[in-house]
Formats: C-alpha cells, structure tokens, sequence
C-alpha cells in the first residue's frame, strides 16, 4: 500500500496527545444507532421514489437465451425492466479496470453468465412487491456450458500478482540446505473454504439524478475514491457526484468499490428521472460482491535440534473466477513472523465459474496464519516442545522477509499476558488430557496475530471559530469500527479542545478525502489528517496570539505555546495563556481554518519494519459422543501501538477474534459442483457465530509506543484479531482430541477416526 | 385489492389502506410508514434485526404479513425512548458497547426488551445468550450484548423494587 504522503504537520517524531485520545468514550453515534435515527442507505426515502430488484442468473456458465420481459413489464407497478437488449452502455466498460481497486462487474453488457446469481436483468417498479414480482416473472431460459467449481474444476496457473499487486512469490536464503540441515521436518496441508462478507446490511443504494449532478446513498469504505470511480462509468467529473455514507452497516472489505447492482440502480434512475432504491437481497450477497477465496495450502518446515526453524515453505492456491483475479495471498503470513534462515512462499491460482474474490477482513492474513499456525502447531509437536515455548525459540527480532528492524514489537509481552491469563502454564503437552466436570474433551490451543500497518492518502480540514469551538472535518467511514468517535478524539485534540467542543463531519464525498476505511488504517490514516489539520490551524492561532502586544503570549513565538482545553499556553510558563475566543475576537476574525494530510515519515517507512503482533490461546470443548465442538473460551493480548478508545478497540479486536470463531467452525459456502449454484445462500445455510457461540471472549492490549510507525504512533485494530484465532481453535481442538485439522471449517466428521 | 388495517405503533394509531396485500409487516414499517429503525437482513427470519414486539412478543416483522396483524400494537425502536429518556436497554448498549456498525441493533435491543419481559433469562449470562442468539452481530459484538442486557436486566429489576 502506498505510504507516499508527507505530513504538513506535526513534525516531531511523536506526538502527545491531549486528553480526549485514550479515553475509553462511548460510540458518539451511539444514541442515533440505539434509537433507529441512525440513517442508513436503504432508509433513505426521497419522494417519488422508485424500487428496483435485479433477477439472479440461476445457471453459472452460459448464456441467457429468453426471458419473458412482456410478462414482468405487464405486471401491475412494473415501470421499467432494463436487460442486455436495452440498458445503456457506461462511459467505461464494465469489463475493463481503470483503477488499481477496479472489478470486472456486470452492468448487463451482454447476454453471457459467468456464474450463478449475476444480474441478469433489472425490474424497477413503483413498490418492492412489485419490482420482486415482476423480477420473478421473467422466468429465464439459458443455454448452459459445463461449470468448473473450486480447485479441480480447471489447470492451475501462475497469476501475475496476488491480493492487490503484490508479488506472487518470495525467496529468502537457501531453502533446500535449511530442509537438508533440519532435525525434523513436517508437511502438512490445509484447505479454507470461500467465505462471504455477509455484513447485516445488504449492499443497498438509492441514486437520484438532478440534472447532470448525482446524489448517491450508499455505504461505502472509500467515499472520496468510490465517488470518483462512480463519477468515471459515467463519464461525471467527481464534483458532480455526492455519495452519502454516513453508516455503513458492516463493510469488512466488500463495500470499497462499486459493484454491478448500484451501477444498475444508478442507470435506471437516470432513464426514469426518478430516484431509485436498490437493496440486494440475502442470497444476493453470494456471488456480486466479492467473497473470501478459497485456498489449499501446504506448509513444509524444518526444525533443528533446538527447536529453531530451518526452512519455511508456504504454498497456496487460491482459487478466483474465469473473468478476474484477486488471488488470496495467504502465503505471504509467513512473511513476517517466525525467525527462519529459508523463507519460501509460492502462490497459484485457479479459475472457477464463480463471482470474483476479493479483500475479505484480514485477506490473506487470516487464512494463511491459520495454515501457518497448525504448521508451527505440529512442529512443535515434533521438537517435543511447548507450543509458546516453540514460538519464543523463532521469535523474530528483526523482519524475516526483509531483515529490517520493527518499529515496535511487543509480541512477547503479548504471548505472557495472554498466556498468564490463561493459565497455559498448567497445560499437559499431550492431546486427549483434559477432560470438564461433564466428562466432554477439553483441548487448549494458541497461536500467534499479525497484521502490518498500512497507511492511505488522507486530507482534513480544522477551522477554529470564534466561540471557541471548533469544526474538524475528513470523509471518514464508520463501519462499525468507530470512526465517529474514534476520529473525533483525535480531531479534539489536534485543536486542543474538549470532545464536546467540536463538530466533527464525516461521512460523506464533499469532505476532504479520508482515505479507504480498509486495512486497519483509517484511524491511523484519517486521524493523522485530522491531527495535522489542527496542529496546522493552532499554529495560525498561535501566529495571531505571539504577535499581538495586547495577548499575555505576546513575543512567546521562540519558546511555543501549547494548546489545552480552548486555551493556548506559553511553553515555558503556563501561567500566561489566552482563550481562543479573545485570540480571534481581538484579531477581528470569526475563524480561522488550517488544513493536513496523514502518513508517515517516508525514510522511518524505508527503514523499519511495521506490524501490529498479538496472541491468542482457545479452549474448546467437544462432546466425546457427539464431537460436537464449543469454543468455550478465547484469550487474545494484541500489541497495536498508540490505543485511541480502548472500549472500541477491545471491541473491533473481540470482533475479530469471534470471525476467527466463525473461519474454524461455521463458515463455508458451498457450490453444487454440477451446477455451480450456490447451495447455501442464506444465513441459515451460511453459518456465522450467534450470541451462544462465544460464551467468553476477551482481548487484552498491551502498551505499545511506536515512534516511527506514523506521527500519532496509531497502528490498528480492525483485523488482526481474526488471524492466530482460527489456528489457536484448530490446535485446541487436536489437543482435546488427537485430530490434526486439514479443512475449514471444522467438521465433526474430521474427528471421527 | 386495497386492503384496510389499522395499526397502534409506539402508541399511534396508523390506519393504513395497503395497495399490495403481500406486503410484509417489515416493509410497511419502512416504506410505507417511515419508521425505519426497524432494519432488514434477511428478509427470511434468519438474522433477527427487523425484531419488533407484536402485543408484547417479539416478532420477525418480515415474516410477518402486515395484514395478519390488523389491530395489533406494535412497538418499533422509534418508540422506546420515552420524552427524549432512553429505555434502560438502550442506555446499557451505548454503555457497554454492545454494538458496532450498528445496523443489527433495533433488532438487538427489541429482542432483549422481549427477552426481559419474558422473564425466563433472569440474571443468567448463557441464557441471556441463548435467548439473543435468534439475532445476528455480523460485527460480533455478542460479548457487549450480553453485558448489556444483564445491566439493563438488573437496572429494570431494581426499578421495579423501588416502585412496588
């Protein structure tokens, strides 16, 4: 990811923060989320107002050769049925990829289904009942081609890049003389499944055109880049887009770029000159909006005497569609975590008739530290040592992939708090142990959390007004990680006021640009912009005050003030000071306004290696008869730099931890192999971890300073609590049970020996 | 044919005159009505977030035909808080962070002022759980929710001490 923006401001290589970050505030949306007033997309009820529903290719290779579009036209409320024969081209193909974040999505360009639930046609009418109506009625024909499904569907290939560009393989040191060298050597191979995003709110969108200028409510992890790629298939210049994100009911990775169905909604709108809702129904979220790919992994190491390793090799393939590519790069979690001589990860890809993956909470991260901890699992096993013991004996000081120092790295802290909490100490080294007082297997497991510490482009703007609040502004996204409050600390206390004293707007494309919420970054990204933006219009305030003969400041501009709660202080004698009011009141100014930019310092990006490090130990329970299997208990330390609100971040890593839950025990969806057809496109079908799931869950954070990582030291929360979580659950389940875990999710008949 | 019902919600009387008789429960509340706190998920009674309490129970409104529950009163979140006070529910969510992103939590919060009423959970967190697991945190807050509803619990149980 690109770390290309220099700060404006702060310089100094840390900054300190006022009192509003660390504090443990609740949600500032919290009284509009727990009282409905909340607005997201789909609540949006402009007047005239149309509704909109696709019909889902139900055969996954082929053509549609009929549809029955007098019928669904003839329909009572039915006022538009768009299909390939008469829906306008955009201004860019739909099939090309402009923009580094670009899919290839379908905007009923053609007749051809290149899998099963791609839009096929869009019936827009004056009620939902009748847009589903009348998309039921076309009742489609097909001419249907034989489907390819999962890994053995087609020939695997080398892809030219995994995830987002990066490289598709990786060597370090002579692989072949670590395996030679090795006192043990274990394999073992490992398939995660695709998993969907699911987030509770559907991808929905209302469009409504006013003349050339369109409003756009939509979640979106992205505002500012998904209005200018919105704005490009329609050959708008951004400006002429608003897109309106306020909340997003859960994103996860597949809310960041537009998709086929808001593109359709955005079409029809304009054709009818009427706003128009879309909503995508449950079983429509299997297929059009991105999915976790599927992978089958195989780990070789080799282990010396000691314990250390020789040799690391981590192969995957992942599986994408026949039209696109996003390649789960989940070998490369062996990048950056265990010290080992020889490092080798290889990736292959292979194509599918299946919509197109695409970032998924932690992509790649998550499913290849699962493999990779089962692998450290079992040579631990091997060397006949503890598996914390294991870990610390490869503990890495420096970056393994690239030798670089870290810029912090309290990962053994991590591994001794969480474990402490635990009580690891106490655990028999053998499986099939431990019982509970029912008589059911208890097996306790860990594994070890990392996630780097990208940063994107973020703007922001702070402007004091002349009654000592202030108004800080960026188009961040909340999606559930806190941005509303989160951000706003931050934005406090860049201006040094109280969090009540400012008005912080977030939320939508005409703000400055905020960057992606993606990657765990945007707090460190948009909170850096927001800091900076204050530093900026205080040092302005600061200019005003040290100038002026008539401020107890004046002639302080060598020593430097400081800014606390409304008031600038002289550095060096804190008993002169001035409110910011009679600053500006005597400057004859109603405000005044700064501007920043977030990033980090390119040479400390250069130099240093940045990742946010945890642990994780589980315990699970299993039913001797039945196998049935409850993860009874989970405990994570996470060491993620400068903590901003620990209420949210305990919370966004317990989150992260329960989806680690879901990877190793529900979530799976599953293709007919025959038909390509999605067998289980709904939340009854697609397991996801309810309420009873996670009887105890908790995550503790461990204090972590970073002074290189960026200005506020912030690196980021939002997903490393997914990876070390779903090995940690498939190791304490071998313990309880002997059973070496090979496929997510973990099935009871994996246990049946 | 256009069908007539009448609905109490949040204590308002809403005579509604239904164009379409397939209408769920759920989709009159948002799009006929305008009360769209009352979320939808599913669309299928798998996710619990258009949760809504029918006379007192609580209901999936979108398995709900709207005509099938003609005369009912029906409390939605808009009609929780009374004079801009927060129902205790309500509060022990903010406090206890008992969401994220935010979209399951009407459904959440009528499901656990449900499961209150129905007195079987008491104080007991795995029945607390148990009794909130017909509705889905795609975000996980479940620890938070779990916290919420026993402080809520115990803060209704208190109040009703102190009045009786």
């Amino acid at each position: 990811m690109p770390d290309t923006h220099t700060p404006t401001a702060p310089t100094a290589s840390r900054v300190r923060l006022g009192s509003n970050a660390g504090q443990p505030m609740t949600r500032r949306d919290g009284v509009a989320k727990v009282t409905g007033s909340a607005t997201y997309a789909a609540d949006n009820r402009p007047s005239d107002l149309l509704h909109a529903v696709f019909a889902s290719a139900g055969i996954a290779r082929g053509r549609v050769s009929h549809m029955d579009v007098d019928a669904a036209k003839s329909h009572p409320g039915v006022v538009k049925v768009l299909t390939p024969q008469n829906c306008p081209s955009l201004e860019i193909d739909p099939d090309a990829k402009p923009h580094a974040f670009s899919w290839r999505i379908e905007v009923l360009q053609n007749d051809s289904v290149r899998y099963a639930g791609q839009p096929i046609a869009l019936v827009v009418a004056e009620t939902l009942e009748a847009a589903t109506e009348g998309a039921r009625l076309l009742s489609p024909t097909y001419e249907e081609q034989p489907v390819r499904i999962g890994f053995d569907g087609d020939a695997p290939y080398d892809p030219p890049a995994i995830g987002i560009g990066s490289a598709p393989s990786f060597t370090k040191g002579d692989i072949d003389a670590g395996h030679a060298s090795a006192e043990y050597s274990t394999e073992t191979s490992i398939e995660t499944p695709i998993q969907y995003h699911n987030a509770m709110e559907t991808h929905a969108i209302v469009a409504e055109w006013n003349g050339d200028r369109l409003t756009l409510d939509t979640p979106n992890q992205a505002i500012v880049m998904a209005r200018g790629m919105f704005a490009g298939y329609f050959g708008l210049p951004p400006e002429n887009v608003t897109l309106r994100s306020p909340y997003l009911g859960g994103g996860f990775g597949s809310k960041a770029v537009p998709i086929g169905p808001q593109l359709l909604a955005i079409l029809a709108a304009r054709m009818l000159k009427r706003p128009v809702k879309l909503a995508l129904r449950r079983d429509q979220m299997f297929g059009p909006v991105l999915h976790r790919g599927a992978t089958r992994q195989t780990l070789k190491l080799g282990t010396d005497a000691d314990g250390r390793l020789t040799a690391l090799e981590h192969h995957s393939t992942g599986v994408t569609s026949s039209f696109d590519e996003f390649i789960e790069p989940a070998a490369n979690a062996s990048h950056n975590l265990y010290a080992s001589p020889a490092i080798v990860t290889r990736h292959k890809a292979v194509r599918a008739d299946i919509g197109t993956p695409g970032p998924m909470r932690a992509p790649g991260e998550a499913s290849g530290s699962a493999a990779l901890e089962i692998a450290m699992d079992i040579a631990a096993e091997a060397a006949g040592l503890d598996p914390l013991e294991f870990r610390l004996r490869n503990y890495a000081e420096t970056d393994p992939a690239s030798g670089k120092p870290f810029s912090s790295k309290a990962l053994r802290e991590c591994y001794a708090a969480a474990a402490k909490q635990f009580s690891w100490a106490s655990r028999p080294r053998a499986p099939g142990q431990m019982r509970d007082d029912v008589g059911r297997l208890v097996g306790w497991g860990m594994g070890s959390c990392l996630f780097p510490n990208p940063m994107f482009p973020a703007q922001a703007r702070a402007v004091l007004r002349r009654d000592g609040t202030a108004l800080v502004e960026t188009a961040g996204a909340d999606m559930g990680q806190g941005a509303w409050t989160a951000l706003a600390q931050i934005a406090a206390d860049g201006v040094g006021l109280p969090a009540d004293r400012i008005e912080f707007r977030s939320g939508t494309s005409d703000l400055p640009d905020g960057g992606i919420a993606g990657g765990s970054g945007h707090t460190a990204s948009a909170g850096g912009a927001l800091y900076a933006a204050g530093s900026d219009v205080i040092a302005k305030l600061a200019g005003l005050a040290t100038n002026d003969p008539a401020s107890p400041l004046f002639g302080a501009g060598n020593v430097g003030v400081a800014a606390r709660n409304g008031r600038l202080f002289r550095a060096d004698d804190e008993t002169r000071s001035e409110r910011y009011e009679d600053i500006l009141a005597r400057a004859g100014l109603d405000e005044i306004e700064g501007a920043g930019s977030g990033g980090r310092d390119p040479a400390n990006a250069e130099a240093r290696a940045m990742f946010s490090h945890g642990a994780v130990f589980a315990e699970v329970t299993i039913d001797p008869d039945l196998y049935q299997i409850r993860v009874s208990r989970l405990v994570g330390a996470f060491a993620a730099g400068r903590i901003i609100n620990p209420k949210l971040a305990k919370s966004q890593l317990t989150g992260g931890m329960i989806w680690g839950v879901g990877f190793a025990l529900h979530e799976e969806g599953l293709h007919d192999t025959r038909t390509g057809r999605p067998m289980n496109a709904d939340l009854a079908g697609y397991h996801v971890p309810v309420n009873a799931d996670v009887p105890s869950v908790e995550a503790l954070i461990i204090d972590e300073e970073d002074p290189y990582v960026n200005p506020l030291g912030i690196k980021g929360v939002g997903e490393i609590g997914i990876t070390g979580t779903v090995g940690a659950i498939a190791n304490a389940v071998w313990h309880a049970t002997g059973a070496r875990i090979k496929s997510f999710p973990i099935h009871i008949d994996a246990l049946l020996r | 044919m256009p069908l007539s019902i009448s609905l109490t919600i949040n204590g308002n009387r809403h005579d509604t005159l239904l164009d379409d008789a397939r209408a769920t429960l759920l989709d009159v509340l948002r799009e006929r009505i305008g009360l769209t706190g009352t979320k939808k998920g599913c669309d299928r009674g798998q996710c619990g977030a258009c949760t809504v309490l029918v006379d007192g129970r609580r209901i999936n409104a979108c398995l709900t035909l709207a005509a099938s529950v003609d005369g009912a009163t029906i409390t939605t979140i808009e009609g929780l808080a009374r004079d801009g006070e927060l129902h205790p529910v309500q509060a022990a969510f903010i406090e206890n962070d008992g969401f994220q992103c935010g979209y399951c939590t009407p459904g959440q919060i009528m499901s656990a002022v449900g499961l209150i009423a129905e007195g079987d959970a008491g104080d007991d967190p795995e029945r607390i759980r148990e009794g909130m697991s017909g509705n889905i945190c795609r975000c996980a807050a479940y620890p938070g929710i779990t916290q919420a509803v026993l402080d809520a619990q115990r803060r209704l149980a208190d109040d009703e001490r102190v009045s009786a």
